[in-house]
């Protein structure tokens, strides 16, 4: 961010931009009187670079780039309890939601672990219809170069018989695949 | 009463206990719970991180077979799982443009007319607190209980709306039901930091310490949850939580269902309370003695309290009891923080004064008798003080002293 900050509506392709993201989102920045509320209550506002009412102001000053470039949008843990409580209506969880769809869409992903994370327990349910919480834990701690990271919590879950070594697949997986599939490419129409 | 069941995919790993105590309560319960059949997983919060189409198809795909099968109303026991499936239903039944585009995605017909119920909804308004009492064998008497409702039973606020988003009661109620005491605490509907201990542990550590410490400031020795992430956060990540913080919490953790369980007659074993990390047998088996210990500790009841108490539909003579309680317990407080003011507003002396903070310092069961009569009556509660002081000299005296 510069000095100077041109504070003028969003024109052009940043204006399209930005209506996508309101459109996804189901909510108007423009509602936001920057109270602050939101981020009072953010039960992870002490470990993001911006609080949830500057992320909005950033889109407010047309600086979407910045928005999406933020650590804050994958360290919210949609809690929604920003939404609840915004006295203007301001539906900020699911914008954070819109933010992280836009940023994972142009690969601007400032925190790998989070989108590694989602990407690794949708391949799982892509793949068996269900969720694999041994397979998942395995390939986010690969993916994200911490291999030892939770090892600890392995043979405690085991001896308690509460993770399974293999897979639950479903019948339909199939059917789940074909989702999937559609689902990506009736979203790449939209753009 | 039949439900649809929708075990969610928890149910087969990490929350297997929570399965077993659903089930349980159910039988106990007379509810027939009728599991999904080849269900998917619902997304979570991945896919609504990722593609918002996906992520209300996946549950529609769920919802459809329960519609095929002529099921309307279907249980999630999973605080994620009932809130996607939920959402999905509304989302869809009011807009015809993305209930169309569903159907596209899965392939099959969906009318989006079922509806998810979570544990809560289910046991407090569909069965009903006063059969779950009727129901009790082993009451949870002596437990004191933070009940944490986190974010998705409660939030997003259009779509749960069964409770205060706030302040919820309806867990409260029902653990209420089964004898335990209940902590009023600020962090119920706080989160527990979801995935985020998974991806990011250096954040959701401190979100577990914060909860964890919070109901234990607030006098709760448990806490009780009906969320399997929350559960896995509290209870597997509590160790990592209490390494990051410097500070052991030692707080045992409990399904809604496994209590419910419990007190309907279950035995810890059978609804998988020894597959807790925290360990959660000792804290069930120690209740007869707290509840012992309570019962003696306590002041004796004002006689409007104490018959207030037998009633429960008596609700101003409830509220009464429950204003007097506090006021009691504000007093205890007051008289832990300074024996010596306290002990001068009950005593002129100063010599005689000084004895009594001198004994009541650590002494429960005196502070106790003394805060409730410092309410309900102040000359009563001075002459107990002086009681006190004298039978003290005696004391000193005898051993001469």
């Amino acid at each position: 961010m510069g000095v100077a900050t041109k504070i003028l509506p969003p024109q052009g392709k940043d204006r399209a931009l930005l209506a996508r993201i309101e459109k996804e989102a189901g909510t108007s920045i423009n509602l936001c009187y920057q109270c602050g509320k939101c981020s009072a209550g953010c039960p992870v506002g002490f470990a993001m670079d911006y609080t949830p009412r500057q992320v909005i102001r950033l889109l407010q000053l047309n600086l979407i780039d910045e928005a999406l470039n933020a650590e804050s949008i994958w360290i919210c843990a949609s809690c929604d309890t920003c939404s609840a409580r915004c006295p203007r209506g301001v539906d900020i969880a699911s914008l954070m939601d819109a933010l992280r769809r836009e940023a994972l869409s142009q690969g601007k992903i400032k925190d790998k672990k989070v989108a590694e994370f989602n990407k690794a327990f949708l391949n799982g349910v892509r793949n068996f219809g269900r969720t694999f919480e041994a397979g998942l834990l395995l390939q986010h701690n690969l993916k994200t170069m911490q291999p030892f990271k939770d090892a600890g919590l392995g043979l405690p879950m085991m001896s308690r018989g509460k993770i399974r070594l293999l897979p639950v697949k479903i019948k339909g997986r199939e059917q789940v695949k074909k989702i999937f599939a559609r689902a990506e490419k009736m979203r790449g129409e939209e753009e | 009463m039949k439900l649809a069941y929708y075990p969610g995919c928890s149910s087969e790993g990490s929350a297997i206990e929570y399965d077993l105590s659903t089930k349980k309560t159910a039988l106990l319960l007379e509810t027939e719970l009728e599991e999904l059949e080849d269900w998917n997983c619902c997304g979570a919060t991945s896919a609504h991180n990722t593609n918002k189409l996906l992520s209300l198809a996946l549950p529609a795909r769920n919802l459809a077979i329960a519609e095929q099968n002529g099921m309307d109303l279907i249980l999630a026991p999973c605080a994620a799982c009932y809130n996607r499936l939920h959402s999905t239903e509304l989302i869809a039944r009011k807009d015809e443009a993305v209930r169309e585009r569903i159907k596209e995605v899965i392939d099959m017909d969906f009318s989006a007319h079922t509806s998810t119920v979570s544990v809560l909804e289910w046991l407090d308004s569909k069965v009903g607190v006063d059969k779950i009492k009727a129901r009790v064998k082993n009451p949870l008497q002596g437990m004191k209980a933070a009940c944490y409702y986190g974010c998705l039973l409660v939030r997003p606020v259009e779509h749960t709306g069964f409770d205060d988003p706030e302040d919820p009661q309806s867990m409260d109620r029902i653990v209420r039901a089964l004898g335990a005491e209940t902590v009023e605490w600020p962090f119920k509907v706080e989160c527990c930091g979801a995935a985020l201990a998974t991806s990011r542990p250096d954040i959701g550590a401190k979100m577990v310490h914060s909860i964890i410490s919070n109901a234990r400031d607030a006098g709760a020795e448990c806490l009780v949850t009906a969320c399997p992430l929350c559960m896995l956060n509290l209870d597997m990540r509590q160790a990592g939580a209490e390494k990051a913080a410097g500070e052991k919490l030692n707080m045992p953790v409990y399904y809604v269902t496994e209590l419910v369980a419990l007190a309907g007659g279950a035995s810890p074993d059978e609804v998988g309370i020894g597959k807790h990390f925290v360990e959660a047998k000792g804290y069930l088996g120690s209740l007869p003695a707290r509840a012992a210990a309570m019962a003696a500790a306590a002041p004796k009841k004002a006689p409007k309290a104490a018959k207030a108490e037998n009633e429960d539909e008596a609700a101003v003579g409830n509220e009464d009891a429950e204003a007097l309680r506090k006021k009691i317990d504000a007093m205890i407080k007051a008289f832990n923080k300074g024996p010596d003011k306290m002990a001068a507003r009950l005593i002129e002396d100063g010599e005689r004064a000084a004895i009594l903070a001198d004994i009541i310092t650590g002494d429960e069961k005196k502070i106790a008798r003394l805060a409730e009569l410092m309410i309900t009556d102040k000359d009563k509660a001075g002459k107990a003080a002086e009681a006190f002081v004298t039978g003290e000299l005696k004391r000193r005296e005898k051993a001469g002293l």
